[in-house]
C-alpha cells in the first residue's frame, strides 16, 4: 500500500499543466489598438496597395507601433486610441466606400505562441462593449408577400392563355379563381399546372372554380429564404459599418442575431441596419455622349450615374424591372463553365422584360442598386432624421436574346463577383421586415469596469480561499492550493482554446468554481484526518482517504454538472458563459483536486516511514 | 480535535417547524408580493447613464415625466453618479428607438450630456421565451437529478434532497420577493447553480449514511443519520465558508451588476448548508428510508477488514 503514482500518471499531470500555462499565456498579454482595413469588394487589398496605406499613414505623422500585411487585410497597430482614430478617420477619407476601415484591437500574443494557436479568450460584449441585436423576421409578411406575388401571376397566367375569369381572390391562404364558364376548367388546369408547380391545386364542388395554395415545402421554402436574404443584407450593412469582428447568426427559426463589439454609436448602427434596399433594371443610353452629359447636357430622359469604378454612364430613365419583382437570384455557372448569375423574375416583371428584351437585342442593360439610408444629423442643434436615397450602378451586361421569366448574366470576372452581385440582387429584391426584437448594449467604460471588478473580486476570493487553506490544512492545505491554481489556469487555457466567450457571469462562473473546487480536497483531507482518529497509519490514511472520498466527489459533482449542462442547453448569451465556466471548472477540478494534489502527496511522504502527517 | 456529536436528528421537530415558518412567510410572501421581474421576463427598455457628478433625479424624473415617459423609474445603481432608467414597452414608438428618444429627452435638461453605461431593450416576446426556457431550465435539471439521485441511491433520498433543494429555492426566492429585489436572467442562473450547489452538500451526507448503514448493522436508521451527519459535519462547513468567502469578495468587489447573482448564492449556500444538515436527512427518515434500502449491492467487506 505504498503511496506512489507510476510514471505515466506523473507525466499525465505535469504534461497537462504544461499545456495549460502556454495556452493561458496569451491572456497575460494586452491588446493594442488598431485599425484593420479590409475590401468590401471581390479582390482583396494588393501589396501595392497596403504599402499605399502604409506610407499614407506615415505621412501624416502618427507613429505606428507595427504594420501588418496578412491574408489581403492590412492591420496598423498604434500605441494609445487617440492615434488610432485620427488614422482611421484618415484611412476612411483616403479609402472610399470600397474598403472597410474597422477599429479592432489586436491582440500582442508574440510569434511563438500564436504559431502555437494560442489564443487570449474571446471577451463576450459585457465585457468589451458593443452592442447585440436580437432581429425578428416577420414571416407573415413574408408568406403575404409570395401570396400577393403569385396572385399577380396567376391572373398574367390566365390572361397570356387567353382564358377568361370571372375573379381571382386572395382568401385565407387560397387563391380562388372563379371562372366566366365551367367549360374552360380543363384547360385551366392545364395551363396553371404547367406555371405553378409551387402551387397546390384542388378543385372544389363548385364546378366553376379551382383553389390553389402555397404548398408546405414552398412556405418553409418562404420562410428560409427571407432569413437567409435578411442575413445577407445584414452582412453588407455591417460592413459598412467597419466592425472588426462581427457576428451575425440564425437563431431559432425567424430571429437573426447580430453582435457588433466595439460599436459605441448604437444610433447609427440601428439606422444602417434598418436601410432599406432596392434595384431598377435600366437600359444603358448608348446615343448620346457620356462626356457632355458629365459637363451637364444630360439628354432628357437619360439619367446620369456612376458605376463601380466611378465612371460615368447614361442610363434610360425608363425602369424596366423593379427589385420587388424578383424573385431570386442566385450564382452558378453557365453551360461553359463561366461564372453566372441566375435570376428568376415573377409574372409581371417577366412580362415587362420580355417586352424590352424583344426590341433590345445587343444593347446592354444596366442594374442599378439603390440604398434609402436614414442619418441622424445635427441641424441648427436639433436633430434631424433624414432620408437619403444612395444609387449605384452594380452591372453592366448586353442583352443576347429574349427572355422573360428566367435569365442569366455572365461575363462576370470571377466566380466571387457572381456571388456578390446575386447576393446584391437578392438584398435588393423585396425582403421580409425585420424587427429588433432585443437589444443590449455596453458601453466601453462600463466593459472595462467588469473586467477590473471581476479581476479584482477573482483575486480577492482567490487569497481568501487559499489563507484558509493554508491555516486550516497546513501542507496539505498549501497543497490543494496549488491544485486550485492549477485548476484556474486548466479553465482559462480550456476557455481560450475553445474561444468560447468570456462574459461578467462567466468570470462569476470561475470565481465560484474557486470556492467549489476545494471541496474535493475539503472531502479527502477530512476523510483523512477521520481515518488518522481511527489509530491507522499516516500512509494508509492518505490511501484510505483518497480512495473512499473519491465516489462521494464524483457523486457529488455530478449534480453540479447536470445543472451547468442543463444551464448551457437553455441559457443565452451572458449565462450560457457562467455555464461554460461552471462546465469547465467542475470537470478540471476533479483532475487537479484529485490526481493533481495526489501526485504531490506522494512526491512528499510516498515510499517512506511517515510518523505525522501536517494537516 | 474531537468528533461533534450534536443530537440533529432527534431535534428534527425544532429543524422541521422553522423551516415550515420559513417556507410559509416565502410563500405568502411570493403569492402576493410575487417577485420583481427584470426586463428579461416582461420585455421593457433599461438604461443606465452616467455622470461626472451625482446626478439630480427629480430632475431627471421631471423631465421623463414631461417627455411623455411617465411611466419610466428613474433610481441610483451602485453610486449617485450612475443612474438607471426603466421603462415598460411603449406600443406607440418602435421599442428600437425608445432609448435613442430617452437620452434625447434628458440630454436637453441636464448641463452635462449623459454617458451610455448600457442599454438593454427586450421584446415582450423575447421576454417569455426567456421566461420558458428559464422555466424548462429549472423543470430539466430538477427532472434530472431526481433520477441521478434514485438511480445512485434510492426514490426516499431522491425525494428528501429534492425537498432540501426545494426548500432552499423557495426560501430564497422568498428574500428576492421580501427584499423586493430584482429578478433576472443571471439571478435564475444563479437560482439554478444553487440547485446544483445545494444538492451537492445533501449529496455528501447521503452518501456517508449508505456506507454507515452497511457498516455499522446494529445501530437505528436515526443513529446512523446522527453519526453521518456528525462526522461529514466540519467537511459540509468547510466547503461552504470557502464558497462564501468567494462570494464575499464578489458581493462587495463585483460590482452592481452581479449584486444580486452574489445575493442569491450567498443566501442560498447558507440555506443550502443549514438543510443538508437539518433537513435532508429527516426528510428521508419521514419516507421510512431504512437500511434495507440500500442493502443490494454489498461487495466492500473490504472496507470492514481495513478497520483496526
Amino acid at each position: 500500500m505504498q503511496n506512489h503514482f507510476p510514471l505515466w500518471k506523473n507525466l499525465l499531470v505535469l504534461i497537462v499543466f504544461g499545456v495549460g500555462i502556454i495556452y493561458s499565456l496569451p491572456n497575460l498579454y494586452g491588446d493594442d489598438p488598431s485599425v484593420q482595413v479590409s475590401s468590401t469588394q471581390t479582390a482583396s487589398i494588393t501589396q501595392a496597395q497596403s504599402s499605399q496605406i502604409e506610407s499614407d499613414i506615415k505621412a501624416s505623422g502618427t507613429p505606428v507601433k507595427a504594420f501588418e500585411f496578412k491574408d489581403g487585410r492590412v492591420l496598423a497597430r498604434f500605441t494609445n486610441t487617440d492615434d488610432q482614430l485620427k488614422v482611421a478617420d484618415l484611412l476612411r477619407d483616403k479609402m472610399g466606400s470600397n474598403y472597410t476601415v474597422a477599429l479592432n484591437l489586436a491582440p500582442t500574443t508574440p510569434i511563438w505562441l500564436r504559431s502555437l494557436g494560442a489564443q487570449a479568450m474571446y471577451l463576450g460584449l459585457d465585457l468589451r462593449g458593443g452592442v447585440h441585436f436580437l432581429l425578428e423576421v416577420d414571416m407573415d409578411a413574408a408568406v403575404r408577400q409570395a401570396e400577393d406575388r403569385n396572385i399577380d401571376d396567376i391572373r398574367l397566367a390566365l390572361r397570356n392563355a387567353k382564358l377568361r375569369y370571372q375573379t381571382v381572390a386572395k382568401d385565407n391562404g387560397f387563391f380562388k379563381v372563379t371562372l366566366k364558364s365551367a367549360e374552360d376548367k380543363a384547360d385551366v388546369l392545364t395551363a396553371l399546372d404547367k406555371d405553378f408547380h409551387n402551387l397546390e391545386i384542388t378543385e372544389p364542388e363548385a364546378q366553376d372554380q379551382i383553389w390553389l395554395k402555397l404548398s408546405d415545402k414552398e412556405i418553409r421554402e418562404i420562410k428560409k429564404f427571407a432569413v437567409a436574404q435578411n442575413m445577407t443584407t445584414l452582412r453588407n450593412r455591417v460592413n459598412e459599418l467597419g466592425v472588426a469582428e462581427p457576428v451575425i447568426q440564425q437563431q431559432g427559426e425567424n430571429r437573426i442575431m447580430v453582435q457588433l463589439p466595439g460599436v459605441q454609436d448604437t444610433t447609427r448602427a440601428k439606422e444602417i441596419l434598418g436601410t432599406t434596399a432596392t434595384l431598377e433594371y435600366r437600359l444603358v443610353d448608348v446615343e448620346h455622349d457620356v462626356q457632355q452629359a458629365v459637363s451637364g447636357h444630360v439628354p432628357v430622359g437619360s439619367r446620369l450615374y456612376n458605376d463601380r469604378n466611378g465612371n460615368p454612364i447614361l442610363l434610360d430613365r425608363r425602369v424596366i424591372v423593379t427589385g420587388d419583382q424578383i424573385v431570386d437570384a442566385s450564382s452558378g455557372q453557365d453551360q461553359d463553365g463561366r461564372p453566372s448569375v441566375n435570376i428568376s423574375l415573377n409574372g409581371v416583371g417577366a412580362a415587362k422584360m420580355a417586352k424590352t428584351t424583344q426590341v433590345s437585342v445587343g444593347k446592354p442593360m444596366a442594374v442599378v442598386f439603390i440604398e434609402y439610408k436614414v442619418e441622424t444629423k445635427i441641424v441648427d442643434g436639433q436633430k434631424v432624421r433624414h432620408k437619403e436615397k444612395v444609387e449605384k450602378v452594380i452591372n453592366v451586361a448586353t442583352i443576347q436574346g429574349v427572355f422573360s421569366k428566367r435569365f442569366q448574366t455572365t461575363g462576370l470576372d470571377s466566380p466571387q463577383e457572381a456571388r456578390n452581385l446575386s447576393l446584391l440582387l437578392r438584398a435588393g429584391a423585396l425582403a421580409a421586415p425585420v424587427d429588433i426584437v432585443e437589444e443590449r448594449t455596453v458601453g466601453p467604460s462600463l466593459g472595462q469596469d467588469n473586467i477590473d471588478k471581476g479581476m479584482l473580486s477573482f483575486v480577492v476570493g482567490f487569497a481568501l480561499v487559499v489563507l484558509f487553506m493554508a491555516v486550516y490544512y497546513r501542507l496539505f492545505g498549501v497543497i490543494a492550493n496549488f491544485a486550485l491554481a492549477f485548476n484556474v489556469v486548466i479553465v482559462v487555457a480550456i476557455l481560450s482554446m475553445l474561444q468560447a466567450t468570456l462574459t461578467l457571469p462567466g468570470i462569476a462562473g470561475i470565481i465560484l468554481t474557486v470556492g467549489m473546487s476545494v471541496d474535493a480536497n475539503v472531502l479527502i483531507f477530512e476523510r483523512i484526518k477521520e481515518e488518522l482518529k481511527h489509530g491507522i497509519t499516516p500512509q494508509a490514511a492518505i490511501f484510505i482517504g483518497y480512495d473512499k472520498a473519491f465516489a462521494t466527489i464524483l457523486d457529488s459533482h455530478f449534480t453540479n454538472l447536470v445543472v451547468a449542462v442543463v444551464l448551457f442547453a437553455f441559457g443565452t448569451g451572458s449565462v450560457k458563459g457562467f455555464a461554460v465556466t461552471l462546465i469547465i471548472g467542475i470537470l478540471s477540478s476533479m483532475f487537479t483536486a484529485i490526481t493533481g494534489t495526489r501526485m504531490v502527496i506522494n512526491w512528499i511522504y510516498g515510499n517512506r516511514r511517515v510518523e505525522k502527517l501536517s494537516i | 480535535m474531537k468528533t461533534t456529536n450534536i443530537n440533529f436528528i432527534g431535534n428534527r421537530n425544532k429543524a422541521i417547524l422553522f423551516s415550515s415558518v420559513l417556507m410559509l412567510i416565502s410563500i405568502v410572501s411570493l403569492a402576493t408580493r410575487g417577485l420583481q421581474m427584470g426586463i428579461d421576463f416582461t420585455g421593457g427598455t433599461l438604461i443606465e447613464v452616467g455622470y461626472q457628478q451625482a446626478a439630480d433625479l427629480t430632475v431627471l424624473r421631471n423631465t421623463l415625466d414631461t417627455q411623455g415617459f411617465d411611466d419610466a423609474t428613474v433610481q441610483n445603481f451602485g453610486t449617485t453618479k450612475d443612474v438607471l432608467i426603466r421603462l415598460k414597452p411603449h406600443s406607440d414608438i418602435s421599442n428600437a428607438d425608445l432609448s435613442t428618444r430617452v437620452l434625447e429627452a434628458i440630454n436637453k435638461t441636464t448641463a452635462e450630456p449623459a454617458s451610455v453605461r448600457r442599454v438593454e431593450f427586450v421584446g415582450p416576446q423575447v421576454g417569455d421565451d426567456l421566461a420558458e426556457d428559464g422555466f424548462l431550465a429549472l423543470l430539466y435539471s430538477t427532472i434530472c437529478i431526481l433520477i441521478y439521485i434514485a438511480w445512485r441511491f434510492e426514490w426516499k433520498f431522491s425525494t428528501g434532497a429534492i425537498i432540501a433543494t426545494i426548500h432552499d429555492v423557495i426560501v430564497t426566492l422568498g428574500l428576492f420577493s421580501i427584499l423586493g429585489l430584482e429578478f433576472d436572467l443571471t439571478v435564475l442562473a444563479a437560482v439554478l447553480a444553487l440547485i446544483g450547489y445545494s444538492l451537492n452538500d445533501t449529496i455528501v451526507v447521503y452518501d456517508r449514511i449508505r456506507e454507515n448503514f452497511r457498516l455499522l448493522r446494529n445501530k437505528s436508521t436515526e443513529e446512523i443519520m446522527n453519526i453521518s451527519v456528525n462526522v461529514t459535519l466540519s467537511r459540509t462547513i468547510m466547503t461552504s465558508l470557502t464558497v462564501i468567502l468567494v462570494l464575499i469578495s464578489l458581493f462587495f468587489l463585483g460590482g452592481e451588476i452581479i449584486h444580486n447573482f452574489s445575493i442569491v448564492l450567498l443566501f442560498g449556500v447558507f440555506f443550502g448548508t443549514y438543510s443538508s444538515i437539518f433537513i435532508a436527512s429527516p426528510a428521508a427518515l419521514l419516507l421510512g428510508v431504512s437500511a434495507e434500502d440500500l442493502m443490494i449491492p454489498v461487495k466492500e467487506g473490504a472496507d470492514i477488514d481495513r478497520r483496526p
